[in-house]
């Protein structure tokens, strides 16, 4: 291989790894609150598509970064409604939102099919990006592609060195021990839930103002369920989020080149494009059989309702 | 902030809790009518009554955890309405649940920095924790994972967790339930080292031994109102359990064992590795129990009851038959199910959930286990009327306060259920009963019952065997009583020919290495269980 497609490879790793680093990584402080959101794939699509038009409109994508945000929160907004005031079943109410989300954004996008938007250019950071081989990779990218990396140092931060990361944990262990030495568990919860819709519905906005600038029903293409997948399989820790996000892009990117490569492989195309969805799920089901780390990571409550009693 | 305690003295006069007419309604139940209660600075003041009694409730009320419907509260001689649990540590209120409230996968550390206000760094914290845990002999590792601490470290935890919060006024949950006696001793020291610093403590608890002896005053409730008060001291065991439950204190009759019966159970070298890691490995276990007598198992909990009840129960199967023996029958590798033909019924320590269903009515959870021995299946079709009279006749016989068959099990108070899936085991006329808590969470009533139900199956020919935490109950039915400790198993000695204490010390891991099951020692002393 020579140095120059392992760079573009590399780049295009990271590009397709970014969604569902911020997806995931959303979905991840929802889940160490003890909330099951299933609903990322409607988020994602909602905040998609919000990003897309308002981007389209005004012409800057930030806006529509913002505007996807705005929209991913306002759908899991929905979601907390439902299941923390009113009890909602979660697993339903999650699957309703991904369905709901996913029509009312192919509503929504009607009239901005065919349309493309102007590429963002990359940010390059001095210096490093000189670095041969993986500088142009990795310092000469979007920025959200540095937002993923912040969110997941801040993440590693908060959840393992703050005490409101702390207080987080503790609701997602066990809600009734929380309460009891006098914690808000429902507002914690809520702003979890606000939190993960947020960064779905950024994910979302990357994919259509960033990655593929333009809009089209099924966008999306399931990262959504790939991003819920990574945190149960990545025993809801940031590290292994990472290196799952970036190992299905890094095979999504591989199989891409060798369909693009005009290779003739004696290999249905349809097999080698479900390749990264089954790797990554292979890969991270064979780290994280440690029984003893799942006990100690995984958020012992989640998905059980919490009715404070008053 | 140092680790030292200042506990302000109010005046003289001023109590510095004062409760007036609480009350509390929850839909469809009364938990606490018109209640006064007062504690003043130093004083350790009981709370005593039989579960359901409305202690607990009313200990939420003063900790803000729930609010009260009725009635004022006077914290120092000022009028409050504690908002929530932390308005409560700021006034300088403190808890120690019955059922923890800590977070099993955060460290010691972590848990007391959750309950402190501000945010402290972990460091400074977890030498602030070594510094009270010394002073209170209280030994604690700071930096070690809560799920990895027995049941005494975690109550530790629980209450340096409110020292460290220099409160003036304690509340104690049913602090012993899970100590061994030995520990319990240690727990008085300390709450009278704090009372001696000007610290308030309400002591709730059922047992009338350790009131008399800790505390200066008591509150009796039963069923949610006051029935009196009294200084412990002065009172009679009796005198005090007449104010908590309206008679005299109930008594098993108990005639002294055969011994010589079939064997029924054996366990010859039970080993087996727990697959949770948080669980306790089975390490060579050897007990044999015969007909006609009961066998308890005494213990800490969480030192293998839980494991070593899965593995006769079969609901963890072995990959050897010989180490679990039932009824002559090497049944290592037999389902629950198939045990249960051989003779063997199983009361769980979990009534809801693994006892009985729940959202079930009683019948139907009396065909669960009850099915093929009381014949209620006919060509894979169920036989809902023998159901029905089975149920009936639990209910009769053991006499269950229920709707009847049709009633839902989680409709049922906690000692109505026990006594219903104690009566579905005993009715179906085993060889061989083992019954895990039998009373656990049970009023005084319905323990002794259940307890002489358990007499009278041993003395029909049944093998029994009992796995309990409290030693009273077990010295009160057991005719030889071992201790589990870290999965490993005692000999068994017979119960007249031991004391509470000597099994106190056994329940810590240190028994004799010979078996003193053959060569009782003379001149061991012995006393009644409720000395």
């Amino acid at each position: 291989m020579d140095a120059g497609l392992f760079t573009s490879m590399l780049f295009s790793t990271v590009v397709a790894g970014t969604p569902l680093i911020i997806v995931a990584l959303g979905l991840l402080v929802s889940e160490k609150a003890g909330v099951l959101n299933l609903g990322a794939e409607g988020m994602m699509a909602m905040g998609a598509v919000a990003a897309f038009a308002v981007t389209h409109h005004s012409g800057n994508p930030w806006l529509g970064v913002a505007a996807g945000m705005g929209a991913g929160a306002a759908m899991a907004l929905l979601f907390g409604v439902l299941t923390l005031t009113l009890m909602a079943n979660q697993v339903a109410s999650g699957l309703a939102l991904a369905i709901f989300g996913v029509g009312l954004s192919a509503f929504i996008g009607k009239p901005y099919e065919a349309i493309a938007l102007q590429a963002v250019p990359p940010i390059r950071i001095p210096f490093i990006a000189d670095i041969p081989l993986i500088g142009e990779a990795l310092y000469n990218q979007q920025a959200l592609v540095y937002f993923s990396w912040a969110l997941f140092w801040g993440l590693l931060w908060f959840l393992y060195r703050s005490r409101a990361g702390l207080v987080l944990r503790a609701v997602g262990e066990s809600p009734a021990s929380a309460h009891a030495i006098g914690y808000p568990v429902i507002r914690i919860r809520y702003l979890a839930v606000i939190f993960g819709g947020a960064m779905a519905g950024i994910g979302g906005a990357f994919l259509s103002v960033f990655y593929t600038p333009m809009w089209a029903e099924g966008l999306v293409a399931g990262r959504g369920w790939i991003a819920l997948a990574l945190v149960v399989f990545a025993t809801w820790r940031p590290l292994r989020v990472l290196v799952g996000a970036y190992l299905f892009g890094g095979v999504m990117i591989t199989q891409l080149f060798i369909q693009g490569s005009g290779l003739q492989i004696d290999f249905p195309s349809q097999l080698l494009s479900s390749l990264p969805y089954w790797a990554t799920i292979v890969v991270l089901v064979a780290i994280s059989r440690n029984a003893n780390a799942i006990r100690l990571n995984s958020p012992v409550s989640l998905g059980k309702p919490y009715r404070p009693d008053a | 902030m140092t680790g030292r305690p200042t506990h302000g003295k109010t005046p003289d006069g001023t109590p510095r809790l004062v409760l007036k007419g609480i009350g509390k309604v929850y839909p469809g139940v009364v938990a606490n009518e018109a209640v006064d209660l007062e504690v003043r600075p130093g004083e350790i003041r009981a709370v005593l009554g039989e579960n359901g009694a409305g202690k607990s409730t009313l200990m939420k009320i003063i900790y803000g955890v729930t609010r009260p419907s009725a009635g004022q509260m006077l914290w120092e001689g000022k009028a409050v309405h504690v908002e929530n649990p932390a308005h409560a540590r700021s006034l300088g209120i403190g808890m120690v649940f019955q059922h923890f409230s800590l977070f099993e996968t955060l460290t010691v550390v972590e848990n007391v920095a959750l309950a402190l206000p501000g945010a402290p760094a972990l460091d400074e914290l977890a030498q602030r924790i070594t510094e009270v845990s010394e002073r209170y002999g209280l030994p604690v590792d700071p930096r070690r994972h809560i799920h990895a601490l027995s049941v005494g470290e975690r109550q530790r935890v629980e209450i340096i967790r409110c020292l460290l919060q220099n409160p003036r006024l304690l509340i104690m949950d049913e602090p012993t339930s899970v100590l061994t006696p030995q520990a319990v001793r240690k727990l008085f020291e300390t709450l009278r080292q704090l009372a001696a610093e000007g610290c308030s403590i309400l002591y709730i608890s059922h047992k009338l031994d350790e009131i008399q002896e800790l505390c200066h005053t008591a509150t009796v409730l039963r069923g949610g109102k006051v029935t009196g008060e009294c200084i412990p001291a002065q009172e009679t065991p009796q005198s005090m359990a007449r104010l908590m439950i309206g008679k005299d204190l109930p008594h098993c009759v108990h005639g002294s064992a055969r011994g010589d019966g079939e064997l029924r159970l054996r366990l010859a070298g039970l080993s087996h590795a727990c697959e949770d890691p948080f669980g306790t490995d089975l390490k060579d276990i050897h007990l044999d129990v015969r007909a006609g007598e009961i066998v308890g198992i005494a213990g800490v909990s969480g030192n293998g009851q839980q494991e070593l009840l899965r593995a006769i129960s079969g609901e963890e199967t072995l990959a050897v038959k010989f180490p679990v023996q039932i009824c002559g029958v090497e049944a290592g590798r037999l389902k629950p199910a198939a045990r249960r033909r051989l003779g063997l019924a199983f009361v769980p320590e979990e009534r809801l959930g693994r006892g009985a269903v729940p959202g079930m009515s009683l019948a139907d959870n009396a065909l669960l286990t009850a099915a093929r021995g009381q014949d209620m299946l006919a060509g894979g079709f169920v036989r809902f009327g023998r159901a029905h009279a089975f149920a009936q006749r639990c209910i009769e016989a053991f006499k269950v306060k229920c709707n009847g068959p049709a009633a839902a099990a989680k409709s049922l108070s906690g000692g109505n259920l026990q006594k219903f899936i104690v009566g579905r085991e005993i009715l179906q006329a085993p060889r061989l009963l083992v019954c895990a808590q039998p009373t656990w969470g049970v009023d005084v009533g319905a323990a002794t019952f259940i307890r002489q139900a358990l007499i009278d199956l041993r003395d029909r020919g049944c093998a029994v065997l009992v796995i309990s935490e409290e030693l009273d109950e077990l010295f009160e039915v057991c005719d030889r009583i071992a201790v589990i400790a870290k999965g490993r198993l005692s000999p068994t000695r017979p119960a007249a020919q031991t004391s509470v204490e000597d099994i106190g010390v056994w329940m810590s891991g240190m028994w004799p290495a010979a078996d003193l099951e053959h060569q009782p020692p003379a001149g061991t002393p012995t006393e009644p269980a409720n000395a």
